[in-house]
């Protein structure tokens, strides 16, 4: 019996990777814009969903995938809405990975502008997975505090987008707005961002105009 | 908890090697994992640990070397490491930086015994 070191150099998120970069060119050449929503639990993914999908619904057609531990209740509230959903239950896993989209891929509609995935309700692990998205979207509810960006820099470096949400609860919620973009902007220099109140309906705007941008420049890339 | 699925990910592969190999037993294992990688590497440790009973790697030791992330400035081409992950060059301020390291996630080595 001898020892032998075998050297590998194998990336252990490769298989992950692997099948969303397929998931990224099948959908880019189809057109399709796909955005993954990272943030806490509760930091308003769903409620940003029911806005885009209201804003959205008359000019373009958009489905959405929702991850949840557990429960159908997000995709309900998108159902509502008239949009397409699709809802998985990872069981106590606490991310979605790119399998898990590939699986529902033969259910999508074939005519479609935008594919919206909301992750489980966790700013640590869905950072790690790429699930084939274009455009990447954190989300940071006011509440929540604004030393996040450091905190957990990973959800933020990877991102093209941050949403600060509930800003209307500024005060008596203490949080500054400058800091938590200055830090963002540190750990992220390229990062685009947007401070919105869905109760007040502002700043939205701006993530739909992005949202459309980003779309048309998708379509003149791959056409 | 995300570390037990990359586990998971990491046995595939073990298995894989072993059997192409022709392994008896993985005494060891090395991964590279980057300060930015979104692992912890105590964690994969310990999942490592629960999830190598009744495998091959039953008695493997799960070795885990932390990569620093190193970027390089686009302006000045200084290379520097950053523990703060402030993405602003330490020599110029500027804030075109590239990353070289500290990403990744790999695995490195496999000690096997063989006969």
């Amino acid at each position: 019996m001898e020892k032998k070191e075998v050297r590998v150099l194998k990336d252990l998120l490769g298989t992950n990777k692997k099948i969303a970069e397929d998931i990224r060119n099948i959908l880019s050449q189809r057109g399709v814009l796909t955005v993954n929503l990272l943030s806490s639990p509760g930091a308003g993914k769903t409620t940003l969903l029911e806005y885009l999908s209201d804003r959205l619904r008359p000019d373009y057609k958009m489905a959405v995938i929702e991850g949840d531990i557990e429960t159908e209740r997000d995709a309900e509230r998108i159902r509502a809405k008239g949009i397409p959903a699709w809802q998985i239950i990872t069981n106590g896993a606490c991310h979605l990975e790119a399998k898990m989209i590939g699986r529902l891929f033969s259910q999508l509609p074939q005519e479609l502008d935008f594919l919206f995935i909301e992750n489980v309700g966790n700013l640590v692990c869905p950072a790690s997975f790429d699930l084939g998205e274009s455009l990447r979207f954190v989300l940071l509810s006011t509440p929540e505090g604004d030393d996040k960006p450091k905190k957990y820099p990973k959800a933020f470096t990877t991102s093209q987008g941050l949403i600060i949400t509930k800003t209307d609860l500024v005060p008596p919620v203490p949080f500054d707005i400058s800091r938590a973009t200055k830090e963002a902007k540190e750990v992220n220099p390229n990062l685009k961002i947007f401070v919105t109140s869905a109760v007040k309906e502002s700043g939205l705007e701006e993530v739909v105009n992005f949202l459309l941008v980003s779309l048309n420049e998708l379509r003149s890339k791959h056409a | 908890m995300h570390e037990l699925s990359i586990v998971a990910n990491l046995f595939d592969i073990l298995e894989e090697k072993a059997l192409e190999k022709k392994a008896k037993k993985i005494t060891s294992v090395k991964l590279q994992v980057g300060t930015l990688s979104g692992v912890v590497p105590e964690l994969l440790v310990s999942a490592f640990d629960i999830y190598k009973k009744d495998t091959i790697a039953n008695v493997a030791e799960l070795q885990t070397e932390k990569v620093p992330l190193k970027v390089q400035c686009q302006r000045c081409k200084k290379e520097m490491i950053k523990d703060d992950y402030v993405f602003i060059c330490d020599h110029c301020g500027s804030t075109d930086l590239k990353t070289i390291s500290g990403t990744e996630l790999l695995l490195e080595t496999i000690e096997m015994e063989v006969d």
